[in-house]
């Protein structure tokens, strides 16, 4: 199906099950243990061998010698795979760095060896075992020191230009009355996922399989192929359950070339999973950024002249963190500029986290939108809604598919109680707290992707949908669920979501908030096509036939929708593609992040009190899971603000905190109360679900919001995250 | 993890002797420090002696009006006690500020007063840390070291000890009761059990090899007012940046101990006779000879704020 014009009305209008706040389909299976995770394929393969992964010691530099005398004479090890006895192996076209190294390290903790044994114990032991003398090399480990050798990221569909000029931002900003220049900075992200990545893997001649967990089932098995040298078709990936990715797992990692080159050295079955101080440094993680916004602004709050500049690092032949994403596109200004430098870093590879670009960029903008509001009287709500812009501001032709973002701020300011907000900062105290309350906008677009699905409908009317869309967490089976059960006119019940599988037909996969809208608009498709030839089966015509309650109609003529099946199973397949409505339209998510903060006045411990958050994503496809997504993303940016950097030892070159103990991500307690409102609206241009991205757009200026509030709280402004009383305890007011 | 052999010990002493005989054998009581440690092989005892049902589980008074812990009482178990929440309430509000509600069922006493330090440099075995590796160096010092020791440090070594509870027991003037393979007992004050690093960080507190804490012994109460302030960057489940437990009488005077700053629960006497002028009279004592770092030099300032602010509660 080709989405080349705007939706009209359809089945999805119906709304008898898409919209609605459905429990998860697969919680049963989760809540009872019984959620088949890769390394607990029990079922699939009785006796696996156990994978234990080798980390390099140094960051960069040479293996000069390898004895693995010891560890093959270890018990029960049955194979040791090196760079230097795995054959040739291509590197992935996703990975900048190579994911078995050797003898060349390009970074600290990057996979070296895999010890294979009978059990997990023997193979940890057997690793222990394992020596290796490196010749270590200096490497560049520090982003700020490399910002003079910084150059312009090779420009490319995802990163976008690397710079973009609109009138004359030198001149605006030099006559503009009011002004401000100041520098940002946040700090390297784990994604911190619960569930470490993790393979099992098994060769039947020369088919590989690999029970992994990943978000994106086409990229690891193009990858997997490609390292390996093998043809697509002879690899098969299957990754149903995923916990958790947050853009960690958009890629073929280590796991899964370890255990598929394990196996083939064993031969036998071998599971792997990263060992969790190995993560922070051995996979990706999302980059440190150092950012550059000035604004100029009229005396009335108008903003005419608008800079937003990042530099980032990466391995060599890496890209940037594109953190100047959203002031391209968020406010309204007649003269901008936006520019991104990359450094290069000898520091474990940088790649996508939750809303890459957005998430550190709206971390940085919105500060200064607040400083900006300050400097100029102006409410932080007004100031934002006076430069407010239906059209793409370096392209005004082009408007905006929809843009409720001054709905989102005034209704925010109204459920958020922000009439009670002292636009002073330092002037509420409860007790040993100072109380503080400020905003951000949100921010992140939408995306849109090409998408597949296969649906089969039986002689008992049960509709069966497969796609190698993936669940990482987020619910994709039950709005898959919901879209199949709507188009087709059948009950919850009467649907079988099958997910995760390459032998699926390829889907837009879970990244970048694009999966929800386009994998259902995918399944969508592939109903309207089943439709069709159900209708054609039954001697209807498809136009007039009413799918529902498990019935087709036609007047009153009303058959059973699984009679169409008697003669055996029906199977459709399609795939939603899109025309240029993003190139005509600006598509973006948009929202309004309320905070409330407490600071300890003597300790300056910093804690959040309340947080809401209004959104408008389009149609929303399931209120209770899209909630679910977006109080996570909340709770994720609050951990930004608050305490999240992977620490980087600038000496040795690697992130030092690699556990979960010395990278703290939020408890329950960091967290006590959320709300989320999500505006009734709908995007016809997005899809014929009309519905837009929601699972990153909570993250997006939360972290900014935190930040403000902290400001608002005590009178003192930090520009770099994470914002830990380190930083302003001696700007405190005296205790008494 | 290496391999090991295991035995349960049938007797406190019977315990002691086993180790003596077995070089670099542990003994396993909760487990909740040691067997992370030995996955990742920091720790390799080839020999576990399993001190668990020994008896040495019950809380019991002792002749001059205190307490007598013993060494396998839960954490959870002492901090729910009615005793010590009435008569030792800075030692139950210690214990519940620290790990998490799961760890807190199976770590014991003895056991938090022997768990290791939490630097991330001795975690990372393919970094140098004389604590782990003596001799290797210390990579910490020059490197990340926000979280680690600004006081009592030295050129081996800046790791801080992570418990809170000893914290606690420093301040009610705990002692911790042994028992040697030879059978003899001793009671070692808690201000002489952790050692400071020097130049031999690897040796942590004086206990001998094969030497068994039985119990820890509670004084007399004291009463006074018992505040434990954790001061942390999340709200739960995390280790201290620094902690202050004190004990405040009526009359302004008192005891104060400070966690999260050195290899050791940090207490200076000489310094809370300046308790009655305030924080910053105390923390010029007590922290006298502070070398911090450039990370972690906002541990002086925290310190001396959080006591102020303690003081005040104390007060009021």
């Amino acid at each position: 199906m080709k989405f080349d014009t705007p939706a009209t009305t359809n089945p999805i209008d119906r709304l008898k099950v898409v919209g609605q706040p459905l429990d998860r389909i697969d919680g049963p299976l989760k809540t009872t243990g019984t959620a088949p995770y890769a390394y607990e394929r029990h079922d699939v393969v009785a006796d696996p061998a156990y994978g234990h992964v080798v980390g390099a010691a140094i960051a960069k530099g040479r293996i000069q010698r390898m004895d693995l005398a010891a560890a093959r004479h270890a018990p029960g090890v049955l194979a040791i795979v090196t760079a230097a006895n795995a054959g040739t192996l291509d590197k992935g076209s996703f990975n900048t760095a190579r994911l078995l190294g050797g003898p060349d390290i390009e970074h600290y903790h990057q996979a070296v060896a895999l010890v294979v044994a009978e059990s997990f114990e023997q193979a940890r032991a057997a690793a222990e075992l394992v020596r290796i003398d490196y010749a270590p090399e200096p490497g560049s480990f520090n982003l700020r020191a490399a910002a003079g050798s910084a150059t312009l990221p090779h420009e490319n569909d995802i990163t976008g230009p690397a710079e973009t000029h609109v009138g004359d931002f030198t001149e605006a900003f030099a006559r503009a009355p009011v002004t401000l220049d100041e520098t940002y900075t946040t700090p390297d992200h784990s994604h911190a996922m619960m569930e470490p990545h993790a393979t099992l893997a098994q060769w039947d001649g020369d088919r590989l399989t690999v029970w992994t967990s990943n978000q994106m089932i086409a990229w690891a098995n193009a990858d997997l192929a490609k390292t390996l040298g093998l043809p697509k078709e002879k690899v098969r990936v299957v990754s149903p359950f995923i916990g958790g990715g947050f853009g960690g797992k958009l890629f073929l990692r280590a796991d899964v070339l370890l255990a598929a080159l394990g196996a083939r050295a064993a031969g036998r079955p071998v599971k792997v999973a990263l060992q969790r101080p190995l993560i922070a440094n051995n996979t990706t993680h999302r980059p440190a950024t150092i950012q550059r916004i000035r604004l100029g602004a009229e005396r009335d709050g108008t903003i005419t002249a608008i800079a937003h500049e990042s530099l980032s690092g990466d391995l060599k032949g890496g890209g940037p963190e594109t953190a100047v994403n959203q002031t391209r596109l968020l406010y309204a200004g007649r003269n901008r500029m936006t520019a991104m430098r990359l450094a290069v870093l000898d520091l474990p590879e940088g790649n996508a986290m939750r809303a890459p670009g957005e998430a550190p960029g709206m971390m940085a903008l919105e500060i200064a939108m607040d400083e900006m509001a300050e400097k100029l009287g102006l409410d932080p709500v007004e100031f934002r809604i006076r430069n407010d812009t239906q059209v793409d501001p370096e392209n005004p032709q082009r408007p905006f598919s929809s843009r409720p973002f001054i709905e989102c701020l005034r209704l925010g300011a109204e459920r958020f109680g922000w009439s009670a907000r002292s636009p002073r900062p330092g002037q509420r105290r409860e007790g040993q707290w100072l109380i503080g309350m400020a905003m951000a906008a949100a921010f992140r677009n939408n995306l849109l992707m090409k998408s597949g699905a296969r649906v089969r409908l039986d002689k008992a009317g049960r509709v069966t949908v497969e796609t190698d869309m993936t669940d990482i967490g987020t619910g994709s089976y039950t709005i898959i669920a919901q879209t199949a059960a709507e188009t087709m006119g059948v009950p919850m019940e009467q649907v079988v979501v099958r997910l995760g599988d390459s032998e699926f037909p390829v889907s837009a996969g879970s990244g970048g908030q694009f999966g929800a809208n386009n994998a259902t608009s995918g399944v969508y498709a592939a109903c309207v096509k089943l439709r069709e030839e159900v209708a054609r089966r039954l001697g209807f015509n498809s136009r007039e036939a009413e799918f529902s309650d498990g019935e087709v109609r036609v007047g009153n003529r009303t058959i059973a929708l699984g009679a169409a099946a008697a003669e055996g199973e029906i199977v459709a397949e399609d795939f939603i593609e899109y025309g240029d409505l993003d190139k005509t339209h600006q598509q973006s998510t948009f929202g309004a992040h309320f905070v409330e903060v407490a600071v300890d006045r003597a300790t300056g411990e910093a804690r959040i009190r309340r947080m809401l958050a209004v959104c408008a994503a389009g149609r929303i496809l399931n209120p209770k899971s899209a909630r679910s997504q977006v109080i996570g993303a909340m709770t994720m940016g609050a951990g930004a603000a608050l305490m999240e950097e992977l620490a980087v030892d600038t000496r040795r070159g690697f992130f030092v905190n690699h556990d979960l103990a010395g990278y703290e991500v939020p408890v329950h307690a960091d967290v006590p109360h959320q709300e989320v409102i999500f505006l009734d609206e709908t995007d016809p241009f997005s899809s014929p679900m009309k519905a837009k991205g929601v699972g990153e757009l909570g993250i997006c200026g939360v972290g900014a919001a935190v930040a403000n509030a902290i400001y608002s709280a005590t009178g003192v402004r930090i520009r770099d995250y994470p914002i830990t009383l380190d930083k302003y305890l001696d700007r405190l007011p005296d205790v008494a | 993890m290496r391999s090991f052999s295991y035995e349960r010990a049938a007797s406190p002493a019977q315990a002691a002797e086993a180790a003596i005989h077995n070089p670099g054998a542990k003994f396993i009581a909760g487990g909740t420090n040691l067997l992370d440690l030995m996955k990742l092989q920091i720790e390799a005892p080839p020999h576990l002696i399993d001190v668990n049902g020994l008896g040495l589980d019950e809380i019991t008074p002792t002749e001059d009006g205190g307490l007598r812990v013993g060494a396998l009482v839960s954490n959870t178990r002492l901090a729910a006690d009615m005793r010590i929440r009435c008569d030792y309430a800075l030692l139950a509000r210690a214990l519940l500020s620290g790990a998490s509600g799961q760890l807190r069922n199976k770590a014991t006493t003895a056991g938090n007063l022997l768990q290791r330090t939490r630097c991330p440099y001795f975690y990372d075995t393919a970094q140098p840390c004389n604590k782990r590796q003596p001799g290797s160096g210390c990579s910490a010092i020059g490197g990340v070291s926000r979280q680690l020791g600004v006081i009592g440090t030295s050129e081996a070594c800046i790791a801080t000890h992570p418990s809170d509870m000893a914290v606690a027991l420093r301040v009610l003037d705990a002692e911790v009761e042994t028992v040697r393979a030879d059978g003899t007992c001793r009671r070692i004050a808690m201000a002489d059990f952790h050692l400071l690093p020097g130049d031999t960080p690897h040796i942590e507190t004086m206990l001998e090899p094969g030497e068994l804490i039985t119990a820890v012994v509670l004084p007399h109460p004291v009463g006074g007012r018992h505040i434990y302030r954790k001061v942390r960057d999340r709200a739960s489940y995390a280790f201290a940046l620094v902690s202050i437990g004190a004990i405040v009488q009526p009359d302004g005077s008192g005891r104060v101990a400070v966690g999260g700053v050195a290899h050791k629960p940090w207490r200076v006497e000489a310094a809370e006779s300046e308790l009655p002028r305030g924080a910053q009279s105390v923390c010029e004592r007590l922290l006298a000879g502070a070398r911090p770092t450039r990370d972690n030099a906002f541990k002086i300032t925290l310190v001396e704020r959080t006591l102020r602010a303690v003081l005040n509660e104390a007060r009021g």
